[in-house]
Parts: structure tokens; sequence; C-alpha cells
């Protein structure tokens, strides 16, 4: 088993991580505010990018919602699905496209019920994907606040 | 949501019959390998006579056919009532919420938002496989559109689509424990109705409608399930193996098995009749779709046999409305 698949199987461990770390660059923000966001994305994106695609198999979507998905990126679900599993799952809880993998959603799943304090966001409807933000640093995203933002008409879609 | 005068949100034959609190009867018409209408047409006119909502697929499984918006828009022309089938494969939101515009402009009342059988499920796996939307990304898109009349991009329509809103469930596949909060999910996305995927799990069914009820979902939401008949224990197979997200028990199989082999049919069909029985009487259950792959002769002998006639049933104003503008039946 790979590090990676190790450490996922520890959700618990990986949300007090996630939150470690999100309080961390909270801290870090007016330093990179003053540094300029551009430029901290340079220094950030690619120590990012290596973390979480050792641990999390990372796509680099740009707007990063693991903590809400189980620990689990959903990225890696060949149908892209942020909103939970399609139909197509097979008896076994492996994947419709690709057999031989579990599907990302049963793992994300039964992952969120190992996190106390994350878990029950699995059942937030999460917005459109930004494919803009593709390939940059969603912690930088998350702190300039451009990877919440949603289109005009969903946001009036909340209040339908 | 909006709703017009009578307190509906799209009019629909759908929406009415379910608002009504008939048991509803939904079939899927099997989309041509055509550029003919007339075999829509021959199609549609079967079904028409034994249900109230014909459903146009999105190149299910990944197969290309007719595509659903045009069936759609060949339906309404004749008068019948389409259930629009919209999936996140093949297009992006900007095609999509065309799309849905253009549906409604055609008369297309009813819309079933899925996520799609991928594409390696077809018989052209090399595709560039879309899903820019999922299915519940896709659903509250067109009810934004429909209840506050804008693209998703918060552009204003000038007249805003009625959509009668529908979304899919699977409750026989894992993660189980999820599929009654994947459905909540749904409904707060915008989810009218629901067809399910095919029933062949009674057990698995009633412990998914339970959850089900004691989330309160069964009255916000109308539930169709999804049946249909079974050719022979090869089908069954073959469907359990080959088309994804379909569970068959091992009892059922075993029963088609040994049945001898002319009478395989008619038992297939048997115990089609035998799960709609006891889904209806399970609370909850709305309606039933019944999806009946290369065996659409079967569906006028299930809807009758299992006593769901007389179809389409009437609902009042929609047939009043139909009445001003006579049907224009298509040359035969």
């Amino acid at each position: 088993m790979s590090l990676g698949a190790w450490l996922r199987n520890h959700p618990a461990a990986l949300e007090r991580a996630y939150l470690f770390t999100h309080r961390l660059f909270e801290r870090l923000d007016p330093l990179f505010a003053r540094m300029g966001y551009e430029r901290a994305e340079r220094l950030v994106r690619w120590p990012e990018e290596l973390g979480k695609k050792l641990v999390f198999d990372c796509r680099m979507c740009g707007q990063c919602i693991l903590h809400s998905t189980g620990m689990t990126c959903p990225m890696t679900c060949p149908k892209n699905l942020r909103n939970g599993p399609c139909g197509g799952v097979r008896g076994n809880g492996h994947c419709e496209v690709k057999p031989e993998m579990r599907c990302v959603w049963v793992e994300a799943y039964e992952r969120s019920r190992a996190m106390p304090r994350f878990g029950d966001e699995i059942a937030l409807i999460q917005p459109p994907v930004n494919r803009r933000l593709q390939g940059t640093s969603a912690w930088i995203n998350m702190l300039t606040g451009v990877d919440a933002r949603t289109p005009r008409g969903w946001e009036m879609g909340s209040q339908a | 949501m909006s709703e017009n005068r009578e307190g509906f949100l799209a009019g629909s034959r759908l929406e009415r019959v379910l608002r009504s609190g008939r048991f509803a009867v939904t079939a899927e018409l099997n989309p041509p390998d055509s550029a003919d209408p007339q075999e829509v047409y021959d199609a549609a006119l079967v079904l028409s006579q034994v249900c109230d909502a014909i459903n146009a697929t999105d190149a299910s499984g990944a197969h290309c056919h007719m595509s659903s918006v045009a069936i759609c828009a060949l339906l309404t022309r004749a008068g019948y009532e389409p259930v629009y089938q919209v999936s996140c494969r093949d297009r992006n939101r900007i095609a999509i919420q065309g799309d849905l515009l253009g549906a409604a402009a055609m008369g297309v009342r009813n819309v079933l938002c899925l996520t799609g059988d991928d594409v390696t499920a077809g018989d052209q796996p090399e595709a560039k496989r879309v899903f820019d939307f999922d299915s519940i990304q896709l659903l509250r898109t067109a009810r934004i559109m429909r209840d506050r009349g804008v693209f998703l991009s918060g552009r204003k329509l000038t007249t805003p689509p009625r959509f009668f809103l529908g979304a899919a469930s699977n409750p026989f596949v894992p993660p189980y424990d999820w599929r009654p909060l994947r459905l909540a999910k749904k409904v707060e996305a915008g989810a009218n109705f629901i067809q399910t995927q095919y029933c062949f799990d009674i057990a698995r069914f009633r412990e998914f409608m339970r959850r089900v009820r004691d989330l309160g979902l069964h009255e916000k939401v109308y539930i169709l399930v999804g049946v249909g008949p079974l050719r022979s224990e090869k089908a069954a197979e073959f469907m359990r193996t080959k088309v994804p997200g379909v569970h068959i028990p091992d009892a059922i199989v075993e029963r088609l098995r040994k049945t001898p082999k002319p009478r395989k049919r008619e038992e297939g069909k048997r115990i089609c009749i035998e799960i709609i029985q006891q889904v209806r009487e399970i609370e909850g259950v709305a309606g039933i779709h019944v999806m009946a792959y290369r065996q659409e002769e079967l569906v006028a002998e299930i809807v009758e046999e299992a006593g769901l006639l007389p179809r389409p049933l009437r609902v009042g104003a929609a047939d009043e409305r139909r009445r001003e503008h006579p049907r224009k039946w298509p040359r035969r």
C-alpha cells in the first residue's frame, strides 16, 4: 500500500492536518498579501502540488473541497463528480469506468463517517467547477476568495 | 418556486397526474438509429396508450441514437408528453442550458437530469467525456432558469422555461447508506420527481424507502420505480454485468434459468408484474417507470396485466389545452 493510500485511510488525522494547514495559511495571509498573491502562488503551487499529489492523487483543480468529501479527491472520480456517486457503482463498490478501482465516493463516504469535524459537509451541494482555476494553488485561491466565487445565477439558486 | 395560477410548476400531464395523487406510469422509448421521424412515432404510438409520459433517453449506455431533444420535439409536435433526459456526459454547461431553453420552446415540460453512463460503456469509448456539470449542478441550474429566470451566469431570460424537474436514483448499488441522503441532496437541488434504476431487489428497495420516509423525502418528491421485463437468464446476466448500475439478485436469474425456454419471456414479464404489485404497496411510491429495452411490445401487456389501465390518465386542463390546439398527427 502506498503512503498516500495509508494516509487516506486515516481521515481523522488528515482532517487535523487540514485544519492545521488552514490556520497556518491564514496566519501567512498578511505576508502573502504584502508580497502579492501572484508571487505567493508561484511559491506555494509546486510544494502544494507535490504534497497533495502524493497523498490525494490531487488533480490541481484549484478549488479544493477535500475536507467536505471525506479527504478523498472528487476529481479522481473519472466523471469528476463533486456531489456524490453516480448510479454506475458496481456491486462490489468499485468504479463503473475503472473496474479495478474502488469508487471514489464509496471511499469518501466511509471516510467522512470517521471525521468528527467536517464529516457532515459531505451533504453540502457543491457548485460547478471553475475550470479557469485548473493548475493553480487552491490554498492561495482560498485566501483570495476566488475559489468560493460562483456564477451569479448559482447564488440566486441557493435562495430559490 | 414559481408556480402558475393553478399552482403547477410546469402543468405537464406527469405533474398533474402525480399531484392529483394518482399512480403514474412512465415508459422509456427506445430511440431509433435513424433519420426518419416515423420510427419515433411508431414507437410512441404504442407507448402513449399505456403510459402518462414517454422518456426520451440521451444516448443511454453511451450508445449514439437520435438525440433526446429532437425526439422530444417530435413527440410534442404530435401531442405526446415527453420526459426529456439530459446527461452530463456529452455537453458542457453552455450547450446544456441552450438545449433546455430549446426544449422548453418545443413544448417540453418534464426534464430528467442525469449524470450519464461513461463513454467506456458504449461503442465509441474513444470519445472525450465532458462532465462539466454533475447531475446535481445540472438540476439546480435548470431550477435557476425556471425559478429565477436567468442563465447560470445571471443573464436574464426574456421568458423562463416551465419545467417539472426530475432526477435519477439508484438504491441498488453502493454506498447503500448514502443513497437516501443523496436523494435528499437532489431534492434540495430542485428535484420534483425521481425515476429509479431497475428494481429487481424488493428487500433492498423497501429498506431504501424506509430511510426515505424517515427523512420525510416521500412528501417532497414523487418517486417512480424503474421496472422492466427480462427476456431470459442470459439477458439478465448481460444486464447485470454489462449495463452500468443494474443489480439483479441471483434468485431472479435462477428463476428464469429453471423456466423452460418457450415460457421464459412470459416468466420475465410475470416477474416484472410481481415487482410492480409489490412496490405499489410501499408507502411513498408514486408510480412506475417501465424500461423494456428491445421489448417495447411487452410494455402494453405489463401495464395492462398489472391493472394500471386506462392510460394516459385524464388531467383536466392539460387535455383542454390540447383540444384548443388540435393535434397535428404526422403523415402515416
